[in-house]
């Protein structure tokens, strides 16, 4: 059970990581598309971003330099991403369930970064975590693990609830729902694991200060729910491996729909980087069967948009 | 059927509309239009069409004929999913694959976007209108036929022909505002890919909306204009507007036509010269009395800067874009400026940035901007006075959301407006309401569609704009004026100014931005609005 346990978090781990790369790849290599901007664009400088203006708003803006703010974007993306401002602005009920719901996954995510650090940090530096260094972990650890799970928990039920009226009954697949209670039954264990046999997260902080060292030693706990967090273990892996499986990584998938659509506004100038991916984009070939087209696959965009239309 | 039509219902009940709205459903408008009973109902469709055509709701955009026989029937479901194939091909459709696949894969169905959208709120919450509706149609099709995924994962469809046909009629009960995709959490973007099965009916299968398409950009690259307009009736045409505009304004002006080397190509939506030709005179009079260097262009095409295919097919996109750049081209002008015309702008300025290269490449500038910097030249002086009338500004989508050219507009009210007098609409910029008119609609009046348009798409628009003029005596003695800087939204204004009898009844009025600074030019004779109704 317990090298079996360290092998599926392992696993978990490798394929959540695979799994987002790939499709951070995947999003990567898309072809350039139209521009389909939408605006406020965050990152607009010289006070525009504030009122939605672009630099299409300068005199002869093709002569000038763009102004673009970073601290913009992160002025805008640090709420999205912590407190979801969009969906409290636009639709208070469901944030009610989903900030809960994804806050409590930050903070389970956050406590997690803390055992990963605690663990590297007593294998680097042994005995510092006998100190104030130990005391501050293990202070945090079980402060944003059990507000994590609880909020997760709540969040999920209440999207679950939300999910089985309507309107968003309608919409709803059934994996939607499978999906949310996955996180149920991995956060109540996990939760109920901790309460049981581990209420101050040292086993599983010690589980993983194993994982983190390679140290596939046996937790101490023995008896009655010894088994326990090996189970709840193996069930956080297995969700981990399964979110970026699914359309759960939209997480991945957010960051282009703002950066590469919403806010890709960088225009083509003359002469510049653009213009040769644009040769090429629009020297491949078109299958469009319309009689206006007749895409016959040979054809080119070029050739279609230059095409003489006049009677 | 009774019920609100749910995404199962999509393929079943067949002939049967899945919705019909009655003005009950609707919330009744503002003052002094408040009164349900004298609210018009859409007007019914002939039996005749319903019998030829596919009904969805209560109207008909596309005049799809009902199949006659299997064959028929299977070649639309094929058609269909060998266009819906070609969409997720990265050389048929390079140019939207990414936020297509976006707004495919990671939609949390979580209803946002639902209260952006102004014809689900106006049609009384009908589902048949949710922006979501017809994306997770289209998602359940492409999953299951497609991609060959399980329903459990994506939800499930049945696809035949009746599907199709609601879906391609569907796609055109949008106005491709973006507003849903505005105050999406995520990013996924229902107008694009009502937008993007526009493409499958136009590009794979010839499906298209007559006056976009054989009378829109089919006319335009044929013969130069949507309007029909030729080179020569065109100059014609600015021929009088020049002399109808000195006679109104005291001010002698010359349109310069084919001025080689000229440093702005000034581009209007024909539309303006037919029907609005105080707008077109009103650009000369500003132009020429700032000394700018300026021309219009007798080349086909580049006398009409519309371009539909932004609204259903990137090749006809892709070849009127080309055509207008090539007019510049040809005349080795230093920028083009685009009229007023929302769509003009954003098709020349931002869709065609990934279009146009080389000496293609042209710079091109919004009028918005070329006006403001007029005003800031001081080169012309203003008298606000003269526009001592309620004004309140209406942002097209186009323009504002969607190219972020905000403040100039703006900027040029406050310079012939006086303050007291200039109302904004709630909300306005970035965040305002479609006229009703976009995405082709202003355009669109077969059978009863004009009738479902002003009930459906331009019923929110008219209600800012009545709530802007709330504190006004509302009759036509106290006129008041909608400032549209586009030419589709006024089209839409006038339509539906005229199907609510709103100047007699409350004395509202509408125009340009151009027609509010001339009528404020301290060199013009007064009176260059002449409030009155055509």
């Amino acid at each position: 059970m317990t090298i079996l346990t360290y092998m599926i978090a392992y696993c978990g781990i490798a394929i959540f990581l695979v799994a987002v790369l790939a499709r951070f790849l995947t999003w990567s290599k898309m072809p350039m598309h139209l521009r389909w901007e939408l605006y406020p664009v965050a990152h607009e400088g010289g006070g525009r971003a504030a009122y939605g203006g672009s630099y299409l708003e300068n005199s002869e803006w093709w002569t000038r330099d763009r102004e673009v703010s970073l601290i913009g974007e992160v002025k805008a993306m640090v709420p999205e991403i912590m407190f979801l401002v969009a969906l409290k602005e636009h639709n208070r009920k469901l944030w009610t369930r989903s900030f809960p719901f994804h806050f409590g996954l930050y903070l389970v995510a956050a406590c997690t970064i803390l055992m990963i650090a605690a663990g590297i940090l007593g294998a680097l530096v042994p005995g510092v975590m006998a100190g104030v260094v130990g005391g501050i972990f293990s202070f945090l650890i079980p402060v944003t693990g059990y507000a994590g799970l609880v909020l997760g928990l709540i969040g999920a039920f209440g999207l679950i609830q939300r999910r089985r009226t309507k309107p968003l009954r309608d919409y709803t697949a059934p994996m939607d729902v499978v999906n949310l209670v996955f996180f149920v039954l991995v956060f109540g264990f996990a939760l109920a694991t901790a309460l049981i046999v581990d209420r101050d997260f040292s086993i599983v902080s010690e589980f993983v200060a194993n994982l983190v060292t390679f140290n596939v030693a046996a937790l101490p706990v023995v008896g009655f729910g010894g088994s326990l967090p090996y189970i709840s273990a193996i069930l956080l892996a297995a969700l981990v491996a399964y979110i970026p499986l699914t359309h759960m990584s939209h997480f991945v998938g957010k960051y282009f729909a703002y950066h590469a659509i919403r806010w890709a506004d960088e225009p083509n100038l003359p002469g510049g980087k653009q213009e040769a991916v644009i040769h090429d984009l629009l020297n491949q070939p078109v299958s469009w069967s319309a009689p206006h087209i007749k895409g016959d696959g040979k054809k080119t965009w070029l050739d279609v948009a230059t095409e003489d239309q006049s009677k | 059927m009774k019920e609100p039509a749910s995404v199962k219902d999509f393929s079943k009940h067949a002939g049967q509309p899945l919705a019909h709205i009655e003005p009950a459903d609707q919330i009744p408008l503002p003052p002094p239009f408040d009164r349900i009973d004298e609210d018009p109902a859409i007007a019914p469709l002939t039996d005749e069409a319903r019998e030829k055509y596919f009904v969805l709701d209560d109207t008909i955009a596309v005049n799809l004929p009902k199949p006659q026989n299997k064959e028929e029937e299977e070649r639309l479901v094929q058609g269909f999913l060998s266009g819906l194939e070609k969409l997720f091909s990265k050389e048929d459709n390079w140019t939207f694959l990414q936020p297509l696949e976006m707004s495919m894969e990671h939609c949390a169905k979580c209803q946002t976007c639902s209260e952006a959208c102004h014809i689900y709120e106006e049609s009384g919450n009908n589902e048949l209108y949710r922006p979501i509706y017809r994306s997770e149609i289209l998602r359940r099709i492409y999953f299951k036929y497609i991609k060959k995924a399980s329903p459990l994962v994506h939800g499930d469809i049945d696809l035949n022909w009746e599907t199709v046909g609601r879906l391609i009629e569907l796609s055109y009960r949008c106005n491709l505002c973006r507003r849903c995709a505005q105050t999406c959490p995520i990013g996924v973007d229902n107008a694009l890919l009502s937008r993007e099965i526009r493409k499958i009916a136009s590009q794979e299968m010839g499906i298209t909306v007559r006056e976009l398409h054989k009378d829109g950009s089919v006319l335009q690259l044929e013969v130069g204009s949507s309007t029909g307009m030729t080179p020569m009736i065109v100059k014609d045409n600015i021929e009088f507007i020049d002399e109808d505009t000195a006679e109104r304004t005291g001010i002698e002006i010359e349109t310069p036509w084919d001025k080689q080397g000229a440093d702005i190509l000034l581009i209007h939506n024909a539309g303006e010269i037919m029907a609005w030709p105080e707008n077109p005179g009103a650009f000369a009079t500003i132009f020429e009395a700032a000394g700018l260097s300026w021309t219009m262009s007798s080349e086909a095409l580049a006398y009409d800067g519309i371009n539909y295919g932004v609204w259903y097919d990137d090749m006809q996109f892709a070849r009127v874009a080309v055509r207008h750049a090539q007019a510049a081209k040809n005349l080795g002008v230093k920028k083009i400026v685009l009229g007023e015309c929302g769509h003009a702008h954003k098709s020349l300025t931002v869709i065609a940035d990934k279009v146009l290269t080389g000496d293609l490449n042209i710079p091109r500038e919004s009028a918005m901007v070329t006006l403001r910097d007029i005003v800031r030249s001081g080169k012309i002086k203003f008298d606000k006075s003269r526009n001592d009338f309620p004004v309140t500004l209406h942002d097209p989508c186009n323009m504002v959301r969607l190219m972020g050219i905000v403040s100039p507009q703006r900027e040029i009210m406050e310079a012939v407006v006086p303050k007291e007098r200039f109302r904004e609409m709630a909300p306005h910029g970035v965040e305002n309401y479609c006229c009703g008119g976009g995405s082709g609609f202003a355009i669109m009046s077969g059978h009863n569609f004009a009738d479902w348009r002003h009930h459906m798409t331009g019923r929110r628009k008219f209600r800012q704009i009545l709530e802007a003029f709330a504190a006004e005596p509302m009759d036509i003695d106290h006129p008041k004026y909608v400032c549209a800087p586009c030419s589709n939204c006024k089209g839409q204004l006038r339509d539906i100014i005229t199907y609510y009898d709103a100047w007699e009844k409350a004395g509202i009025y509408y125009g340009g931005l151009v027609e509010l600074m001339v009528n404020a030019m301290v060199d013009t004779q007064p009176g260059f609005i002449d409030w009155e109704w055509h």
